[in-house]
């Protein structure tokens, strides 16, 4: 793989090369604490220091609310006109948010393939950007701490520069674009990385076993902690909202005030609400809300590793940050895991 | 044998295409045939499915529902479903005016597993509205009757007056290339010809080889344990016994997650699945 090397007082000057390539989105600050992904308007807005936003990058290709068609009393359904060709390049992503896009992809394409995701994704650049892990992130033992691909470019911090990995034919035309700014890449830069690299690995104050923990959650289908669990979860739906693989989601038609046109709309939905597993008739398969929390792990760490042969958790620590119960998934899993052992 | 399987995509994956009710057929209380035709004549042609699979469709305004077709694909052109009214969609199925415009897109699902079924006898056992699937089966076997051995159709109702498909049904009795076995609960009136008793007193009535035959169970859960007793009891393989189950779906494609069974798509996966697939699922039963 191609690396090269962007001094960090040229980073500036990139953002605007960058520009020609598409609208920037990169973490910007929200209040105090808090970072989105959101338009960068001056290059002094880019936050390349959070650690996590509070949406993930879902919200581009499978927004929370979106018309998938309209209709119309007599005329049936209708496309609705293409959206704008408008490219997108999104800036600053960490490793386990590349991940995330990667098990997107899994889940939107397939046999059938979601035309409403994948344009979306087609339009938008991915530009990584290495991180240093704080309290939540476990994503070294979802091994999700690196990528190798998902991304246009990467980049890694080594103190006065960043080493660029250039992972596509779009990321070497950027290169490219701003050829003046870029250097080659020095022994003390590959030092440096090695450096940063183990300090990095040092930096993990959360692990969570996975290996084999699909058997254990079988053995454990009827633990107590379920019902415990049930117990805490307010049911609101914020893990699912803020996580980045989370997927689901409800259909419903929209009628104009016409009442004889309207759209179909699709949103964002959480296994954990009340209705999610209802038919019609009113029986519902997940009634208590200790099944639908038992049934969201259950997808994530067993249903997804028989479906596509890894879990589908990224370890970015979103629903453990954001959790208004102080659900904590480390804590969880450790929990079926030591009551195994007994 | 018959090979389907082109699953319509339109612009967009969820796009339903145009289709009309040409034909509602009273049924039962509360239950009706409905006959639908696309409105674009190649895909009345080139429109096929599985016996088993389900479609979407939509009514215009109200929204989307799964529902399993009832017809067979050996008898092309119109697509017919039968629907209880019960939820908020087949609510407005049941008032849209004569040759309304709906959607549909599909099929999808797995359908029942034809290359494996045929050559052995096959054993249908239907409860209530567990008809409705399993009379897409029947057809096809009666109409490709060479390529299975016996054919044997078991379903029960409360009463004469709910059983689905009753004339249709009643004259399979008398013919000889299927054994049509038809009971109801009770029969308060004293009208019914055909059995007296629940579905499960009609295993009596055959003789059944287990290692040739297929059966295929379809009903409310409380009939499904009963019948499951006796095909266990008659030494039925847990790979031999075939449901189809009901989840709340809302794309049909393995993306909006609400029929996740353990780990498991109702929509991709099933919906017809085997008994061992059940117990290997938490929450199937």
């Amino acid at each position: 793989m191609k690396i090269v090397k962007l001094p960090k007082e040229k980073l500036a000057e990139f953002l605007s090369c960058l520009r020609a390539f598409g609208e920037i989105h990169a973490p910007t600050k929200r209040g105090e604490k808090s970072h989105v992904f959101a338009p960068l308007k001056e290059p002094a807005g880019i936050e390349l220091d959070y650690t996590r936003t509070i949406l993930p990058l879902k919200k581009y290709f499978l927004p929370p609310m979106e018309t998938m068609f309209n209709f119309q009393a007599e005329k049936g359904y209708e496309t609705p006109a293409e959206e704008s060709d408008k490219k997108y390049i999104i800036f600053g992503v960490h490793p386990c948010d590349i991940h995330s896009l990667k098990i997107l992809d899994l889940v939107f394409g397939g046999k059938y393939v979601d035309g409403h995701y994948f344009s979306r994704r087609s339009k938008a650049a991915i530009i990584g950007l290495d991180c240093i892990p704080d309290e939540f992130c476990f994503c070294r033992s979802t091994g999700t701490d690196f990528v190798d691909d998902g991304f246009d470019l990467f980049l890694s911090d080594i103190e006065d520069s960043y080493l660029v990995r250039v992972g596509t034919s779009l990321g070497d035309d950027m290169v490219k674009a701003a050829d003046t700014l870029f250097q080659e890449v020095t022994v003390q830069d590959r030092e440096k990385y090695k450096k940063k690299s183990i300090q990095r690995g040092q930096s993990f104050q959360s692990e969570i076993q996975l290996q084999d923990l699909p058997e254990i959650m079988d053995l454990e289908y009827e633990s107590q902690i379920w019902q415990e669990l049930g117990e805490e979860c307010l049911g609101c739906g914020t893990c699912s909202m803020v996580c980045p693989t989370c997927y689901c989601y409800a259909v419903f038609d929209e009628l104009n005030l016409d009442a004889a046109s309207g759209q179909r709309i699709r949103r964002w939905d959480s296994c954990l609400f009340k209705d999610y597993a209802l038919v019609a008739g009113g029986h519902n398969f997940r009634a208590q809300r200790s099944s639908r929390v038992k049934n969201r792990y259950f997808h994530k760490q067993r249903g997804f590793v028989s479906q596509y042969g890894r879990p589908s958790c990224v370890g970015c620590g979103r629903c453990k940050e954001y959790c208004p119960a102080g659900v904590d998934i480390i804590e969880v899993v450790n929990k079926l895991r030591s009551e195994t052992r007994v | 044998m018959y090979e389907p399987q082109n699953t319509l995509q339109g612009p967009s994956l969820y796009q339903p295409y145009p289709a009309r009710i040409i034909r509602t057929l009273p049924q039962i209380p509360d239950h009706q045939l409905f006959q639908v035709r696309f409105e674009q004549e190649d895909m009345v042609k080139s429109f096929t499915y599985r016996p088993g699979q389900f479609l979407m469709l939509s009514v215009l305004g109200t929204g989307e529902a799964p529902f399993s077709i009832s017809s067979s694909p050996t008898r092309p052109g119109v697509i017919e479903l039968c629907v209880r009214q019960i939820g908020r969609v087949t609510k407005a199925l049941f008032n849209l005016p004569p040759n309304a415009l709906v959607g549909i897109r599909g099929p999808y699902g797995n359908g029942f597993p034809l290359e494996q079924l045929r050559g052995n006898n096959l054993l249908l056992v239907a409860g209530g509205l567990g008809m409705a699937p399993l009379r897409s089966l029947l057809w096809y076997a009666l109409d490709n009757r060479a390529k299975f051995k016996d054919v044997i159709l078991m379903y029960g109702g409360r009463n004469p007056d709910e059983m689905l498909f009753k004339y249709e049904l009643l004259n399979l009795i008398d013919r000889a290339d299927v054994k049509c076995l038809l009971t109801v609960d009770n029969d308060p009136e004293g009208i019914w010809k055909a059995r007296i008793g629940v579905v499960t007193k009609l295993f009596d009535h055959v003789e059944i080889d287990p290692e040739n035959t297929f059966a295929a169970v379809c009903g409310p859960s409380v009939m499904f344990k009963f019948v499951l007793e006796k095909l266990l009891q008659r030494n039925f393989s847990k790979d031999r016994i075939l449901m189809s189950l009901e989840r709340n779906m809302q794309c049909g494609v393995g993306k909006c997650g609400h029929c996740m069974i353990g780990y498991k798509y109702t929509c991709l996966d099933g919906p017809i699945f085997t008994y061992w697939d059940a117990i290997n699922l938490p929450e199937m039963i």
